[in-house]
Parts: structure tokens; sequence; C-alpha cells
């Protein structure tokens, strides 16, 4: 078991590969805030205009994908025991749960999402 | 001499032995990964204070007069490369190739520096725009916030600091990868972390 995780930790080969991907996603983050918002948005209004509606559905789909590639490349989630996994995810889920929990509490009391206005 | 190698081996033989444990995982690296189940959770109600006061704020100045994308931006690439670095380190270190260790971990502890100086230059320019902390709702949400994430950073820079001293000093065998392996989680939790906090904080924010 510890043979085939030493062997797996040791390509370096995939470490490069998952840095190019991490790095072009940030790239991908950056060039969309450039195109909705930023000096890029004159240049092409269009594109600006339809990506706009999607921007942070978009830029959430980016964020979980390189923190994906972190955890299980990195982290080396992929090649542990599962129990690390679950462990984390675990976490993950409770976290997500919090920060849900949270932002639906505040946007009622100001009444953002209940129908008819302010509680 | 004889003494000091007898001490050594002693110190080896209970390295390898002190922390058997039932599982098939040694019991620090089971450690490592509950406290980064509980910092998940301690970044969540960050976060999220953050997102609930995020548009709040009744006066200035507010994140589109005071962010800068592009430096912000070098910061995070330094980040993330640093994640790669010390991910190669490892390798070198589980490999016995210490000038490999040596390399890689340099470059992790100077990107550490670089993050964590690149943050404690945005929070001296913010301050002199005008951005103290209980300035308004938005300033002291971002700065404990980001002023946390930036201690993590400096506290894993200095953990790292100090395996690269020993590593130096030959104190980092192989069989003694797992220290780096451990500290190198830390690194990559503080990384991902920005992973959320450089989207969520500085680009939706600029939107508005």
């Amino acid at each position: 078991m510890a043979g085939h995780a030493d062997a797996a930790h040791s390509n370096a080969g995939k470490y490069i590969q998952i840095a190019v991907v991490l790095f072009a996603l940030t790239a991908l983050e950056v060039a969309l805030y450039e195109v909705c918002y930023g000096g890029l948005k004159t240049m092409a209004p269009g594109l600006g205009a339809s990506l706009e509606p999607w921007f942070v559905e978009v830029l959430l789909l980016l964020s979980a994908f390189k923190f994906w590639f972190v955890a299980m490349f990195y982290m080396h989630l992929k090649f542990d025991m599962k129990l690390l996994s679950w462990l984390f995810l675990f976490s993950l889920i409770i976290a997500v749960i919090v920060i849900g929990a949270l932002i639906i509490l505040f946007g009622y009391n100001r009444g953002l999402w209940w129908p008819g206005g302010k509680w | 001499m004889t003494t000091t190698t007898a001490a050594l081996d002693h110190h080896d033989h209970d390295d390898a032995h002190a922390h058997h444990t039932s599982l098939p995982i040694d019991n620090r690296k089971l450690a490592i990964w509950t406290f980064i189940g509980s910092e998940c959770l301690f970044f969540a109600t960050l976060i999220s204070t953050y997102l609930v006061y995020a548009g709040q704020s009744v006066k200035g100045p507010f994140p589109t007069d005071i962010f800068s994308v592009g430096l912000v931006t070098a910061g995070t690439a330094v980040l993330l490369f640093s994640s790669f670095f010390v991910v190669m380190a490892l390798d070198g270190a589980q490999k016995g190739d210490r000038k490999k260790m040596l390399t890689w971990l340099s470059l992790t502890v100077l990107c550490g520096v670089f993050f964590a100086g690149m943050q404690v230059y945005e929070f001296w320019h913010f301050y002199h725009l005008g951005l103290g902390y209980s300035t308004n709702l938005f300033s002291a949400s971002f700065y404990t916030l980001t002023g946390f994430h930036g201690a993590h950073v400096a506290l894993g820079t200095l953990w790292l600091a100090t395996i690269l001293k020993d590593a130096i000093k030959g104190r980092v065998p192989p069989k003694k990868a797992l220290n780096l392996e451990i500290a190198a989680l830390y690194w990559h939790f503080v990384d991902v972390v920005w992973i959320i906090i450089f989207p969520v904080v500085y680009l939706m924010q600029m939107r508005s």
C-alpha cells in the first residue's frame, strides 16, 4: 500500500501538468472578469454582456475545479486512504451548509428573498 | 561519538514506533487532516461574514475604489506555484534527492514570503487610502478574512522554513519525509482557501 502511494507520489510530470491547468484556470478567471467588468469590456462589449449573467456561476465552477485538482493530486487524496477523503468531504459539506445557512438567514432578514418584502 | 550515534539511533527508533496506530496511517497525518477539517469551518464562518456584509457599507472606500486585481492576481499565481514547488520538494524528500528537495523547498519559502509581503503592502496601501479596520462593514470583514489567511500563510512559511533549515543540515532523510508532507498538506490547504477567497472577495465584489 505504501509502495503504491510512493509510486503515485513520484509522478513529477503529473504535478507539472496540474500546475499548468491551475495557472490556465486562474488566467480564465481574470479574463472573465476583464471581459465582463474590466478593461476588455469596451473591446468586446457583446461578449461581456453575454457572459455577465453567468459571471458568479462560472467563477465558482472554475474555483471548484482548481480546488479539486489541488485536493486530489497535490494533497494526494486520490492516492491516500479513503478515510482522509471522507474526513475532508464531511468538513466541506458542513462548511458549505454554514455559508448557505448564514446567507439565507441574513437575506431573509433583509427581505431579499421572501416574497412580499421585508420580514 | 558512540554516545551520539546511539542517541540518534534511539531517536530514530522512537520516531519509527512512537506514532503507531491501529489504522494503516500515521496518527500525525490523521491529526493534520482533522485540523484541516476544523479550519474549513473556521474559514467558512469568515467567508460567510464577508458575504452577508457585502454591499452593506454606507460609506466608502468601497471595493471598487481600492482593489487592484493585477497585484492580487500576481499573488494568486505565486501561491498556486508554491503548491507545485512544495509537492516537488516532497517528491525529492521521499526519493532521497536532497538537492531537489532543497531547491524546491527554498522556492516555496520564497513564494510564501512574497505572498505575505504582497498582503502587507496591500493592507498598508488600503490604510493610506482611508480604509481602516473599523471604517465600514466591508473593511472589518475584509481585513478579518484576508488577515487571518495572511497569518496562516506567515505561519506556513515559518513552518516550511524550519524544515528547510533541518534539510540543509541533513536532518530530513526519506524516512522523515512525513514531516515535510504534513507541512505541505497545511500549505496546500492555505492555497485552496485562497482559491475561494480570490474570486469571491476580489473578482465578484468588483462588479458592484
